[in-house]
């Protein structure tokens, strides 16, 4: 689906990400865990698209595409989503209306035709009931004064209408009560397939009691210096990262 | 990656202002400049009544005691007057009958301007008056109007056919010596649009009227007037457009609205005029002088939506004059490259639990300057008077301008006035957002513009919306890099 080699990405002429290297495959839940400042966030915005950061070196291919050659919104288009860690409001556009938009944006790069309105809205009724969220929401502007939690579903709201590849959750878990948690991750859970992939991002083992992952991996200083199975997240939650630290250190 | 600055540019050569065109027709025109002859030709040309040609020539004697105003915030070189045609109409030795007997290159003009009457009057049952230059040529529907004795023509018409409608009314809106402007305007006008609902009647369709500048080197100076009687109710939509040209074209009209007894007229203009080009030079300087006043629970709404003019000076406005009337203002003023607007509107309140609203949105983009001046003026017998006021300004680029002047002056002290105010700059963060869920960079800043004048469009009837909606796209494409 996804492999990142030797990826090096530098914001203002500061180096983030320091040759990192992960592949995902179809069908797999990756976490990536890691202290503040290790490049997590930057993972997420750098494979997005975002135009501050500036890849240095390195190759990522999406499904057989050089996504670093991509528009960011043509990255969207061929099925790669981000669930915003800070949701943006737009005030004055529907919720609706946006993903209407987006929606077609997408079917017409693939060549598809325009959704009907009729099909349209059975799939927001569809998928919205999948996270729980009110109906009213998807009237209302685009994440305007959605509380912490209604924004994180709305993303992954939106993820389930776009039905992407693959898809990067950035700390959704983050500001979430443990209610909201696990309306999330059923969501997340249920949209799994073999043909899709997720990674999460995240600093706390608790999202993934909920969204078990493949494979747990840390990201410190800008590369991944250790992958593990499931069991690795736990580890991490009971001793914390320093001991990672040490070991980065020692080599 | 992404969008570039020279895709960006290159996308910004090919987008300039495409209502362009001249439309080649051969017109009558008067020799330039402006003297009490040129307003006796003009005049004796519109076999015009004694009455009129004395509150012409008593305008201009006005007008010469008067300066151009300064205290707006744009700066352009001002308009000689000697210079400008004050009176230009395209050569015809009829008045159409029908839609047929229109000359041809007028057809296509009116195609190209979007505005097919075929269509319209087939689809929408929109009547339609078009004055091109200085002069009223089609008007549609006007039959149908006339069973419910409605009557909307041409100004000229309207002095010929009811000259006691017209010498009623006319000038006790905005009175000759109102400004330099409207007495330029009283002077020399040449046509524009006449309304005129009956008491009771509801107007079953919207009235609309088309602006267009074609020949160079004129001026175009129309009076609208529109009245509803007791109890009537009209909704009005005036659109413009003009040729590119190099040189600054002037543009000084008048409206008048006149809102009887528990009347409402809405009136919504969609105003693209020769913005210039992207170094500013060339562009309509769009002075204009519309006021409305409302009676007893009457009602005048102005919605506009100005995306055009190098310059442009305007402020709708509402005499409250009647107990419990209401007025109201809606506008979304766009700027870009080198675009000037000073805009605005003006609430008298007069009467006793009079209501008004004002929203209005100014987006600027490029190097251009936006402002916002309003008045609110409550006066000493206006009990429980109310004013609602919000201005925001939304920001494109690191080189325009956003300017608000609002003026309260309040005699009375049961009256409540609210006033909210936001500047805000286009996110990056919201542009990103949308590219991320696969939507293209211009379709983001339509979307995010849109959402921002949302309350503003919502106001328009709909085929205007949309008129309105593609506007803004065209207006600010490529004006985010």
């Amino acid at each position: 689906m996804i492999k990142i080699s030797n990826l090096h990405a530098s914001i203002d002429g500061k180096e983030i990400l320091k040759g990192l290297n992960l592949e995902v495959k179809a069908g797999e839940i990756h976490a990536i865990m890691g202290p503040n400042g290790a490049g997590k966030s930057t993972l997420a915005s750098v494979l997005a698209g975002r135009e501050e950061y500036e890849v240095t070196q390195g190759t990522v291919d999406f499904d057989g595409k050089d996504l670093l050659d991509l528009s960011t919104e043509d990255r969207a288009r061929e099925g790669l989503f981000l669930a915003f860690q800070y949701p943006i409001e737009i005030p004055g556009v529907s919720n609706i209306n946006f993903l209407r938009t987006s929606l077609n944006e997408i079917r017409e790069y693939r060549g598809e035709e325009q959704i009907s309105a009729k099909d349209f809205l059975a799939k927001v009724k569809d998928k919205s009931a999948l996270v729980e969220l009110d109906s009213k929401l998807a009237s209302r502007s685009v994440n305007e004064g959605f509380s912490g939690g209604e924004k994180k579903r709305n993303e992954i709201f939106q993820m389930a209408m776009l039905e992407p590849k693959l898809a990067i959750l950035d700390e959704t878990d983050s500001g979430l009560d443990i209610d909201a948690l696990r309306i999330v991750a059923s969501g997340v859970n249920k949209l799994k397939s073999d043909k899709n992939a997720t990674i999460v991002i995240t600093h706390y083992q608790r999202l993934l009691d909920y969204i078990i992952p493949d494979f747990v991996h840390v990201l410190y200083d800008g590369r991944i210096v250790k992958s593990g199975p499931k069991e690795l997240a736990l580890e991490l939650e009971e001793k914390g990262y320093d001991w990672i630290k040490a070991e980065v250190e020692a080599h | 990656m992404g969008y570039t600055e020279n895709e960006l540019a290159k996308d910004l050569e090919n987008q300039e202002y495409k209502f362009g065109f001249v439309t080649d027709i051969e017109s009558d025109k008067a020799p330039n400049g402006l003297n009490e002859d040129i307003i006796r030709f003009i005049s004796a040309k519109k076999n015009e009544p004694e009455w009129l040609l004395e509150h012409r020539l008593k305008a201009f004697a006005t007008w010469k005691t008067m300066t151009e105003p300064t205290w707006a915030h744009v700066h352009y070189t001002k308009p000689n007057m000697q210079e400008i045609c004050f009176y230009s109409a395209p050569k015809q030795t009829k008045k159409y009958e029908s839609w047929d007997d229109v000359d041809p290159e007028m057809k296509e003009t009116m195609k190209k301007l979007g505005i097919s009457m075929e269509e319209q009057k087939r689809l929408t049952g929109v009547a339609v008056d078009f004055v091109m230059d200085s002069v009223s040529v089609a008007t549609s529907f006007k039959a149908k109007l006339q069973e419910l004795g409605i009557i909307f023509c041409s100004f000229s018409e309207a002095v010929q056919e009811h000259p006691e409608l017209v010498r009623k009314h006319m000038g006790t809106v905005v009175p000759t010596s109102d400004n330099y402007y409207a007495a330029l305007n009283s002077a020399v006008f040449t046509d524009g649009s006449f309304c005129y609902i009956p008491k009771g009647v509801r107007c079953p369709m919207e009235l609309s009227t088309y602006f267009r500048i074609n020949e160079g080197g004129t001026g175009q100076f129309e009076r609208t007037l529109v009245v509803a009687d007791e109890g009537s109710y009209v909704s009005y939509l005036e659109g413009c457009t003009a040729p590119q040209r190099d040189e600054n074209q002037l543009h000084a009209a008048v409206v008048e609205l006149i809102a009887l007894e528990n009347a409402e007229i809405k009136y919504s203009t969609v105003q693209n005029w020769y913005p210039g080009n992207k170094e500013g030079i060339g562009g309509i300087f769009n002075f204009v002088t519309k006021r409305g006043i409302c009676e007893r629970n009457a009602k005048i709404s102005w919605t506009q939506v100005e995306t055009g003019s190098a310059v442009t000076w305007k402020y709708p406005s509402c005499i409250l004059k009647g107990d419990n009337s209401v007025g109201e203002f809606y506008s979304v003023a766009v700027t870009n490259n080198y675009q000037q607007a000073d805009t605005g509107t003006k609430m008298i309140h007069l009467g006793k639990n009079t209501k008004s609203t004002i929203i209005s949105k100014g987006i600027s983009a490029g190097k251009s300057q936006n402002s916002y001046r309003g008045l609110v003026q409550i006066h000493k017998n206006a009990s429980n008077a109310r004013n609602f006021s919000q201005c925001d300004s939304l920001l494109m680029s690191d080189e325009c301008g956003a300017h608000t002047f609002p003026y309260i002056e309040c005699k009375n002290s049961s009256a409540k006035i609210e006033h909210e105010a936001t500047t805000s700059k286009i996110g990056e963060d919201q542009i990103f957002y949308c590219q991320q869920r696969g939507i293209n960079i211009e379709k983001a800043i339509s979307l995010i513009v849109n959402g921002y004048c949302k309350e503003v469009l919502n106001q328009l009837p709909m085929e205007f919306a949309v008129e309105a909606q593609k506007l803004l796209e065209i207006s600010l494409e490529g004006s985010v890099g």
